[in-house]
């Protein structure tokens, strides 16, 4: 099958700053993909890059096999971009917004899928109201909307969270996650790692203009993170010796042990009461994609 | 045409719908100044001045106002656009979809001209009462004031693509367009100036439309109106060739 998305060796270059330093990047079609890493790393540059808003100094994309240069209208037409900057167009409505979004790509009578979308999002109310008196979340769900129009099989979000409330937070994502069901290739970026991680299949960590991680969620929680045990103990307890070497971390009073099963759980409580070790406070961690997030970046910087 | 396929006529829409929506600056405001122009200086220079023989002064002012109109208001439009949707980001929308740069060129250009000719109109209606013109030739008129819409409205699109500012955008204005339609002969014919700067205006392209327009008015004019069509012709494909090579490299629209 044709991947959604192949980026080849694309670099780009601002002057001094490096946005982009060689990035290679397959999303099959139907993936559910995450784009992390910190301010500047060159996510909305990789994105505009896909979108044709950037040129790339060297190396190539393709949206579906066709590439963004060579075959534009067709790679523009199979993907839809939610911009990360809050842009609209103050002379017109929701509705006048979307026809004519609908119209740059050459879609004509589109009222029945636009009266979706527009139900999807919650617009309807506003459908008839002006972009300038709408608010911020509203706005943002219009460009989720224009993204929209034209039914793109490929669609790549933003930041589309940014600066909006929980409501259609989880509006938008049930929204997304259906479009994902539904057979859209869903590619997104986040600051919220917590949504990263219940959404997206595989994620890739950028850095500075390079992949510095890539791989199922699954496996880059297990191989950074993972479950942990962390336990309290009464004043004046100390470890023994033989969990001193498996002590993982010591914070706040507590020690964790990062667990590989939960067996160990058996033998890390039998060890402490073999020393007459009192408990007073005990705890289960579970894997998440933050300590994974911060331990990539880490190690890239050593 | 493959190269014009929906997104060309959506663009021209949208471009047409922009300027209409808000009518009352973009038409009503720009009749009234070319109105107040031809009440102040008919009233001063009526008496004192008669044109090519016979014809009064105020019948030759209005053909040069309406131009002026036409071609201020082209260059306006597509400049402003452009600059708006840079400035706020919004030019995204036109940049993410399937619509090649020539379709992007057309349509600017086109609604440009469009609206300077819907203003034109709008000064011809006004005019009405004050003074009868001949409209010797409608062709000339037509074409003059199509090829001088078209030509200020890729100017307009350059200018648009060019600032950053607004205030770049209004220096150009100031200090190129302003001049040139000024100094063209809207409100003299260049044979009342001295000999040197009767040469000075003949470097002025701008000069070359509004007296091919006007002779389509009168069936006079400084010159002949195949020079001033081939001048203007020149310059029409000259800014085109240039803007779609500017559009074509994604200058300041594709990072
Ligand atoms: N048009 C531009 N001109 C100059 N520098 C740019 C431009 N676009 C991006 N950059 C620079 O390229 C680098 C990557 O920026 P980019 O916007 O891709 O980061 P990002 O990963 O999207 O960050 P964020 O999470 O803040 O959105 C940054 O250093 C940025 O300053
Ligand atoms: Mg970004």
């Amino acid at each position: 099958m044709i991947p959604a998305i192949r980026v080849e060796q694309v670099a780009k270059r601002f002057g001094p700053v490096q946005a982009l330093a060689g990035v290679d990047l397959v999303v099959e079609q139907g993936e559910f993909f995450g784009l992390l890493g910190p301010n500047g790393a060159g996510k909305t540059t990789l994105i505009s890059a896909l979108a044709g808003l950037v040129r790339p100094d060297s190396g190539r994309l393709e949206v579906m096999g066709r590439d963004v240069v060579q075959d534009y209208r067709a790679a523009r037409r199979l993907l839809g971009v939610v911009p990360q900057e809050l842009v609209f167009d103050p002379f017109f409505t929701v509705r006048e917004t979307l026809e004519i979004q609908s119209g740059y790509f050459g879609i004509r009578n589109n009222d029945a899928w636009i009266d979706e979308i527009i139900d999807n999002l919650d617009l309807r109310a506003k459908a008839h109201v002006n972009m300038r008196a709408l608010s911020g979340g509203m706005k943002r769900r219009v460009l989720v909307a224009q993204a929209l129009v034209h039914r793109p099989p490929v669609i790549v979000l933003d930041e589309p969270t940014a600066g909006v409330d929980v409501e259609l937070r989880q509006g938008l994502w049930q929204f997304v996650r259906r479009l994902n069901r539904d057979g859209h290739t869903v590619v997104l970026t986040t600051h919220y790692l917590e949504e990263a991680e219940s959404l997206c299949g595989r994620i890739a960590m950028l850095k500075q203009g390079r992949i510095v991680a890539l791989d199922t969620t699954d496996n880059l929680l297990r191989s950074f993170s993972g479950h942990s045990l962390r336990v309290r103990l009464a004043p004046g307890g100390r470890l023994p010796p033989s969990l001193l070497a498996r002590l993982s971390e010591e914070k706040d009073g507590f020690h964790a042990f990062r667990l590989d099963s939960f067996q160990e759980v058996t033998s890390i409580l039998d060890a402490l009461r073999a020393t007459g070790c009192n408990i007073e406070d005990m705890e289960f961690g579970k894997p998440d994609l933050e300590e994974v997030f911060v331990s990539v970046m880490q190690k890239e910087t050593a | 045409m493959r190269h014009f396929s929906g997104g060309f006529a959506t663009l021209l829409y949208k471009e047409l719908l922009r300027f209409w929506k808000v009518s009352f600056q973009t038409v009503a405001a720009p009749v009234l100044t070319a109105l107040l122009y031809l009440l102040i200086f008919s009233h001063v220079l009526e008496e004192h001045v008669q044109v090519y023989g016979s014809i009064r002064y105020t019948a030759f002012l209005v053909p040069g106002l309406v131009m002026m109109s036409v071609l201020q208001n082209a260059f306006a439009n597509s400049s402003s656009s452009l600059i708006q949707s840079k400035v706020t980001g919004n030019i995204v929308f036109v940049l993410l979809p399937p619509i090649s740069y020539r379709e992007f060129f057309a349509a600017y250009v086109l609604a440009a001209a469009i609206r300077g000719i819907v203003v034109g109109l709008g000064v011809l209606l006004v005019t009405v009462w004050f003074v009868q013109l001949p409209y010797r030739n409608p062709l000339w008129i037509l074409a003059f004031a199509l090829a001088g819409g078209a030509i200020l409205g890729a100017l307009g699109v350059i200018a648009g693509i060019w600032a950053d500012k607004f205030d770049q955008l209004a220096a150009f204005q100031n200090f190129l367009i302003m001049p040139l339609t000024f100094l063209s002969g809207v409100f003299y014919s260049i044979h009342s100036l001295p000999a040197f700067w009767q040469e000075v205006s003949r470097f002025n392209p701008v000069f070359y439309m509004i007296d091919g327009f006007r002779y389509g008015f009168f069936g006079v004019s400084d010159v002949s109106p195949w020079t001033s069509l081939a001048v203007v012709g020149g310059c029409f494909v000259v800014l085109t060739g240039f803007t779609l090579w500017l559009l074509k490299i994604g200058y300041k629209l594709r990072a």
